[in-house]
Order: C-alpha cells, then sequence, then structure tokens
C-alpha cells in the first residue's frame, strides 16, 4: 500500500468518476480513457508487464477510439440538455452499492486468506505465451473464432446497409 | 504493378539531387536580387517617352496630339497642352505637352499608344522594378520621369530602335527631298517670272541667259531625284 | 573491442552519479540518462528540418533556405522564434481543455518512446522485458492525441482530417506489428537489447543483420511502408495534405503548439526509425566485423539519419496516395503479405542452417510478391483507356 498505489488508485477512481458525471459526452470518453490508463499503470506497479502493456495497447489504442468513434458517427457529441442524472437515479445508485459491497466483501475475504506480503510472480512472455499455446490452448482457439465471428458480421452488417441504401 | 516504377522515379530524383550540385540544368534556380536574369529584347512593361539629343524638354518628339491618350483602352494617360511653341531638335517651333501623366496602375501594357503614335515618341520600358510606397502619387509617372533618351531605347530594344531610326531618317530625307524640290520649283518658278520681266522690257542682260539657263539644270536633278525617292519607297 | 570511445557517455553518467550521496543516485542515475534524450533528439529534429528542406529543394530543382546562416543552417532557429512568438488562436467554440491536451499527450508520448531504444552498446534507458510491445502501446496512444486535436477545433475538416489519420494509423498498425513479430519469433524474446544483440555477430566479417535474411528483408520493406503511414509521411500524408485539407487536424493551432505538433510528428519518426534499426538494421552493430572500432551509438544515430534521409527522399519522389488507395493497399496486400511473411519465418526456423533454407524462403517471397502483384492488377482491370466524345 505504498504512495503510488493511493495517487494511481486516485487516477482510476477520479477517471471513472468524471466519466459519469461530465456532460459532454467525448470527455466521458476520455475520463474513461484516463480510467483505463490507471489501470495499466497499476498492473505495471505490480510488475505485470504484459498485462499492463497490452491493456495500454488494447483500451487506449483500440477500445477507446472505438467509443470515440461511435459518440461521434451517432451524434453524441451535442451537449445533452437535460441534466445527468436520469429519473430512476436511486436504483441505479442502490444497485450499484450493492455491487461494490459484494465485491468489496469478496476481495477483503480473499485477502485475509493470502499472506500479506507475498512477492508477486514474476510472469514473463515467454510463459504467457507458453501457457496460452500449451493449457489453454482451447480458449483461445473460441476466442480467435469469435472475434472472427465479430469481424465478418460487423462487414456482412456494414455491406448490407451500403446495399440497402443504394 | 511490380514497384518498378517507384526505383525508376527514386532513380530519377536521385540523379536531380546529385546532378544539381554539378549541371545548371539541373539547378535552375536564379537568387534574386543578387543574380538577375537579363530580360528578352520584347520585354515590355509600361510605356516611356523618347527625347533626341541631350535636352529632354528641348528633344522631346511628343507633339502632344493625344491619339494616344484617346486610343489607350483604359485611359491611363493624361496630357495637357502647352499654350506656346517651343524650338524642338531641329530647331522648328512646335506645341509640346505640358503635362504627360501615366497611371501605371492602370497601365495593363497593351502597347496601342505605341502602335498609333505617328511621331515614333512612346515606346515601350522593360524596367520593372517600380514598387512604391506611395500607393496614388508614387505611381503617377509625369513627363519628367518618363522621358528617357533614344540611347537608352537603343540599349533595351536594339533592333527596334535601328528600326525606328532608319524610318524616321527616311522620312526626314524624304522631307529635305520634297523641301529642296519645292524650293527649286519655286527657285523656277520666281526665274520664270523674273525671265518674263526681264524679256517683257527687252533689257537682254548676259547675266539674265545664264539664270534662265541654270534655272533650267536645277528642275532636271529635282526631277530625276524626285522619281529616284518614289522608286525607293 | 569495448572501447573508451564507445563507453564515453556510460562513463560520463557512472562519474556524475559517483559524486552524488548514495540516497540521490538512482534518481540522478535516471535523470541524467532522460535529460540527455530530451536534448539530443530535438537538436536532431532541428537539424532534420534543414536537411529535409535543403534535400528537398535540392531534388525539385531548387536551393533550400540558405539566407538564415551558412547554407541555411540557422532555419531551425528562424522557425523557434517564429513559432514561440506568434499569437495563440483558440477558436471561440473550441473545447479549450482538450485543444490545450492534445498536442502535450502527443509529445508525452513520443519522448517516451525513446525510452526502449538502443542507442549503444549499454545505452538503453530501460531494459524491460517487454520492450517491443511498450513501444507499440505508447505508439498507439499517439492516435487519440491526433482524434483530440481534430475534434477539439470544432471545425468539419479539421474532423475529417483526424478521422482520416486515425482510420491510417489504425490500418497500418496491424502490418507493423506483425512484420516485428517475424523478428521475435526468430530472436525469442520481446526484450530490444536481446533483439540487437542476437544480430551482434558476424561470419565471414558479415554482419547477421535480419536484413540480410529474405524474410527479414520483406519483412523490412513491409516495416517501412507501414512505418511511413503510421507518422504520416508522403506518400501516406493525406490527413495533412497541404492542399486538400489546410494542415487536417491541426488547422486550427498556431504558434506553439503548431511546433509542439510538428516536434511530435518528427520525434515520432526518428522513433519508430530507432525501432526499424533496432529490430532489422542490427541497431549499434557495425556493418563489417573490421569496422567495430567506430563507437556504436555513431553506428546508431547513423543508421537513424540514413533512414531519414530514405524517407525524405520517397517524400520528394512519389505523388500522394488516396484514402481508397491507402486503406486497399494496407488490407488488401501489405497484411496479407506479412502473414505469408510470418509461415516463412517458421520454415526458415525449421529448416535448420544450411543454403537450403535461403533458396525457400527467396522463394516464398518472390513467387507470393509476383503473385499478389498480379491479382491485385487483374482486379483493377486495367486496359488501354478508351475515350468517348461529346456530340
Amino acid at each position: 500500500m505504498s504512495a503510488v498505489f493511493w495517487i494511481l488508485a486516485a487516477l482510476t477512481v477520479l477517471g471513472g468518476l468524471a466519466a459519469v458525471t461530465l456532460k459532454n459526452t467525448v470527455h466521458c470518453a476520455l475520463a474513461v480513457t484516463v480510467a483505463f490508463a490507471g489501470l495499466a499503470l497499476l498492473y505495471l506497479q505490480l510488475d505485470a508487464q504484459f498485462a499492463g502493456f497490452a491493456q495500454i495497447l488494447v483500451y487506449i489504442g483500440a477500445v477507446a477510439i472505438l467509443v470515440v468513434f461511435a459518440i461521434l458517427l451517432t451524434r453524441g457529441s451535442e451537449t445533452p440538455k437535460q441534466g445527468i442524472f436520469s429519473r430512476s437515479w436511486f436504483t441505479g445508485m442502490t444497485i450499484a452499492a450493492g455491487v461494490f459491497a459484494v465485491l468489496g466483501w469478496a476481495v477483503i475475504q480473499s485477502s485475509q486468506v493470502l499472506p500479506d506480503e507475498t512477492v508477486a510472480p514474476s510472469v514473463t512472455v515467454n510463459q504467457i505465451g507458453n501457457a496460452l499455446l500449451g493449457r489453454y490452448v482451447l480458449p483461445l482457439e473460441i476466442v480467435a473464432l469469435l472475434l472472427t465471428a465479430a469481424l465478418v458480421g460487423a462487414v456482412i452488417v456494414a455491406m448490407h446497409e451500403k446495399g440497402e441504401s443504394k | 504493378m511490380l514497384g518498378e516504377g517507384i526505383l525508376k522515379g527514386l532513380a530519377e530524383t536521385a540523379k536531380n539531387f546529385a546532378g544539381s550540385f554539378v549541371s545548371k540544368e539541373r539547378l535552375t534556380t536564379v537568387e534574386y536580387p543578387e543574380e538577375r536574369i537579363a530580360p528578352v529584347e520584347a520585354a515590355r512593361v509600361f510605356p516611356f517617352l523618347i527625347y533626341d539629343g541631350s535636352d529632354w524638354e528641348k528633344g522631346m518628339r511628343c507633339v502632344a496630339c493625344q491619339i494616344c491618350e484617346k486610343e489607350c483602352p483604359p485611359k491611363c494617360i493624361y496630357i495637357e497642352k502647352s499654350k506656346d511653341k517651343k524650338p524642338d531638335f531641329v530647331g522648328k517651333p512646335q506645341i509640346y505637352p505640358a503635362k504627360f501623366d501615366i497611371d501605371i496602375s492602370v497601365c495593363m501594357s497593351c502597347q496601342i499608344c505605341v502602335e498609333v503614335c505617328p511621331f515614333e515618341a512612346i515606346k515601350m520600358d522593360n524596367e520593372f522594378e517600380l514598387a512604391t510606397d506611395d500607393r496614388f502619387g508614387g505611381l503617377l509617372l509625369d513627363r519628367k520621369q518618363l522621358a528617357k533618351p533614344n540611347e537608352y531605347y537603343h540599349k533595351i530594344h536594339p533592333t527596334e530602335a535601328a528600326a525606328v531610326d532608319a524610318k524616321l531618317a527616311e522620312e526626314k530625307a524624304k522631307a529635305e527631298a520634297k523641301a529642296k524640290a519645292d524650293a527649286a520649283a519655286k527657285a523656277k518658278t520666281a526665274a520664270d517670272a523674273a525671265a518674263k520681266a526681264a524679256s517683257a522690257p527687252k533689257t537682254p542682260e548676259g547675266g539674265t541667259g545664264t539664270p534662265t539657263s541654270e534655272a533650267t539644270k536645277p528642275p532636271e536633278p529635282a526631277a530625276k531625284s524626285t522619281p529616284k525617292t518614289e522608286g525607293g519607297d | 573491442m569495448v572501447g573508451t570511445l564507445d563507453q564515453i557517455f556510460v562513463l560520463l553518467k557512472h562519474w556524475i552519479v559517483g559524486l552524488l550521496p548514495p540516497v540521490l543516485q538512482p534518481v540522478v542515475g535516471v535523470l541524467l540518462s532522460v535529460v540527455a534524450i530530451i536534448a539530443t533528439f530535438p537538436a536532431l529534429f532541428a537539424l532534420t528540418t534543414v536537411i529535409e528542406r535543403k534535400g528537398l529543394g535540392r531534388i525539385q530543382n531548387r536551393i533550400g533556405p540558405n539566407r538564415t546562416g551558412p547554407l541555411g543552417i540557422l532555419q531551425p532557429v528562424a522557425d523557434g522564434i517564429k513559432s514561440l512568438t506568434k499569437e495563440d488562436i483558440v477558436p471561440l467554440n473550441a473545447d479549450a481543455a482538450v485543444h490545450f491536451l492534445a498536442p502535450l499527450v502527443l509529445v508525452v508520448a513520443v519522448f517516451l518512446e525513446f525510452a526502449v531504444l538502443p542507442m549503444g552498446r549499454n545505452m538503453v534507458l530501460v531494459d524491460m522485458d517487454a520492450g517491443l510491445l511498450f513501444f507499440f502501446a505508447i505508439g498507439a496512444s499517439t492516435e487519440l492525441s491526433i482524434f483530440m486535436a481534430g475534434w477539439s477545433s470544432r471545425n468539419k475538416y479539421s474532423l475529417l482530417g483526424a478521422m482520416r489519420a486515425v482510420a491510417q494509423m489504425i490500418s497500418y498498425e496491424v502490418p507493423l506489428l506483425i512484420s516485428s513479430v517475424a523478428v521475435v519469433m526468430i530472436t525469442g524474446s520481446l526484450s530490444l537489447v536481446k533483439i540487437v544483440d542476437a544480430q551482434n555477430q558476424y561470419t565471414w566479417g558479415l554482419p547477421h543483420w535480419y536484413i540480410f535474411t529474405p524474410w527479414g528483408c520483406a519483412a523490412f520493406v513491409m516495416y517501412a511502408v507501414a512505418a511511413t503511414a503510421e507518422t504520416n509521411r508522403s506518400p501516406f500524408d493525406l490527413p495533412e495534405g497541404e492542399s486538400e485539407l489546410v494542415a487536417g487536424y491541426f488547422t486550427e493551432y498556431s504558434g506553439f503548439k503548431f511546433a509542439l505538433f510538428f516536434l511530435g510528428e518528427y520525434l515520432g519518426m526518428f522513433a519508430i526509425s530507432g525501432l526499424g534499426t533496432a529490430l532489422f538494421l542490427g541497431g549499434w552493430s557495425a556493418p563489417f566485423s573490421f569496422l567495430q572500432f567506430v563507437p556504436s551509438w555513431i553506428w546508431f544515430f547513423g543508421k537513424v539519419m540514413l533512414s531519414i534521409c530514405v524517407m525524405i527522399w520517397v517524400r520528394g519522389t512519389l505523388p500522394r496516395m488516396r484514402q481508397d488507395q491507402l486503406m486497399n493497399f494496407a488490407w488488401k496486400f501489405v497484411i496479407p503479405f506479412t502473414l505469408l511473411n510470418l509461415v516463412n519465418v517458421v520454415v526458415w526456423r525449421f529448416m535448420g542452417e544450411g543454403w537450403a533454407r535461403w533458396i525457400v524462403c527467396s522463394a516464398i517471397v518472390v513467387v507470393a510478391y509476383v503473385a499478389m502483384a498480379r491479382i491485385g492488377m487483374r482486379s483493377k482491370k486495367i486496359a488501354p483507356r478508351s475515350y468517348r466524345y461529346a456530340e
């Protein structure tokens, strides 16, 4: 629980808070990107190099851009006229608090099982590669198939729209 | 489609790069204003007035006939005739332009004024570095700024100037010959009148016979010279 | 043959750090290296702007800048003074916060990329296990700053330029990564220091650079194409095309922010050239074994400047590609070719040492290239032009 951890945690939480409270949608997307960056730095602080850099590469380099493009292309860049709180905000807050309580209880319970100051195992890219292609090859192939299906589906949907618009 | 076009293009630019250090053909830049390109002979910018001799007021060929002012399409020439006459280059009293202004912000270098001038008085200059920061007065050239000597005209347009000089000399010779013929004809009629006057009172003098024989002589060379000049035209 | 001149910067740093108490030593050590990088690369950027303008001028039959200082050497000083003293105009409707942050994000991301490049023997800022992945991760963040710049200007044309730029950068990131993966497969490590060390061996005086292998040559060509597209250089500079979109996504920037964008773009060029040098051209290793007395950092910077000069040469030669031509080229030619190259690498690795694998791998590369080129040409139906006149 060093100072670095608190700073990074504050950054991530602030990013998340900004993402739900800002009025301008693109600002929200950029705040969520800050939250992603905070997460990546937390991974790096735990010496998980591959996970941290993959988080930056995938989330900031691809997902954030995707979110921003989606906002842009669907008229979301205009500032909303109504307030940021929807009508059923109380229900939403209760459910979020409940989920947070469950997750917090799970984390605290698990930290009582593990000893306090374990040194994190240093996982090299080599080991990750070996695990992915050795023990976890079936999930890898299924994920690849899923991604291919998504890609082909996206292309078909886009082409269909073009065909219909003609 | 195998990409050899790209390689050929790269070779060409490499040749340009290397060649620009050695050959003038591959580096055609002229570093103005330290170096200048010599203007072509037929280059023209704005008009100027020619004067013969060394005095620009006396030698100016312009006689303020105002033909160029009327023919100028954007009407950029402003002429005011003088009230008196001044002797010109050859000493003959001439009307001269008291004011001759050309507005070079309007002039479009069409050369019509040059084409219609009957006196070869206005020609095209090729000086273009006329920028000034006086927006209205600085671009209105008066006759002192416009007057340039015939030697200058020879320098900038040698072939044109030679042709103009030849034409002027020819006209001058024609005029002189005509004047001589007129003078001879006048002398002949004067001699005839004198002969009639002499033959009427019947006072023959040997001297009068010779004047008549002398009077008959000049008309013949004059008669001979006029067909010559007419054949020369 | 580790001479003193070779290690002069390392020795200098050790000496300075040795003068300080042990508490401060790690921080000052890192700070010194960071300061060295921040000082060197912008100086190289200044030199490159002059070289580019004069080089392009000579290619185009004219002299480049020659009034500021002898041979125009002080031109970047003049440019710096100009951009510092220009009025900083922010459009009224622009998003002020994002408009301000976009050039900062770009410059920070690009400076971070230099942290993993090995610039000489023992001269890398951070020797990370996943150094290559770090480089590409940070490179992906630059796209975000371009989008921020285009969107915050509230200008339709800037936004258009930004979208085009992001689409282009995303499309060309895939071949960039896959051609680098070919090198990683052979070396067995993502660390750039290990990749350069693997290329630092000599056989009969010739080095083991990866560009001298058939798969390495193909991968290098694809990497060069992808790198030129990633940094928005000609012929892929449609997003900042001067004749189409004024200045594309940085139209609304003036003064120092424009200079920061310019700096970021050129530093991105240096970083990607540095990575290409480390991956394919052997990083800091000398071309022949008898030339190893020349310091290693001279070889690294020499190779990077050579790559920059080739980029400038290509800029002066090729016309700009249209957006659809760009994207077609990326997805229909470059990506399939790089994927085939991966198979090529596997064949190379498992055929074992000898001359046989050279022939087989070269054959694969040549046949694949010609086949894809012919197929591409056929689908375009390139035929003699036919004319139809107005009645």
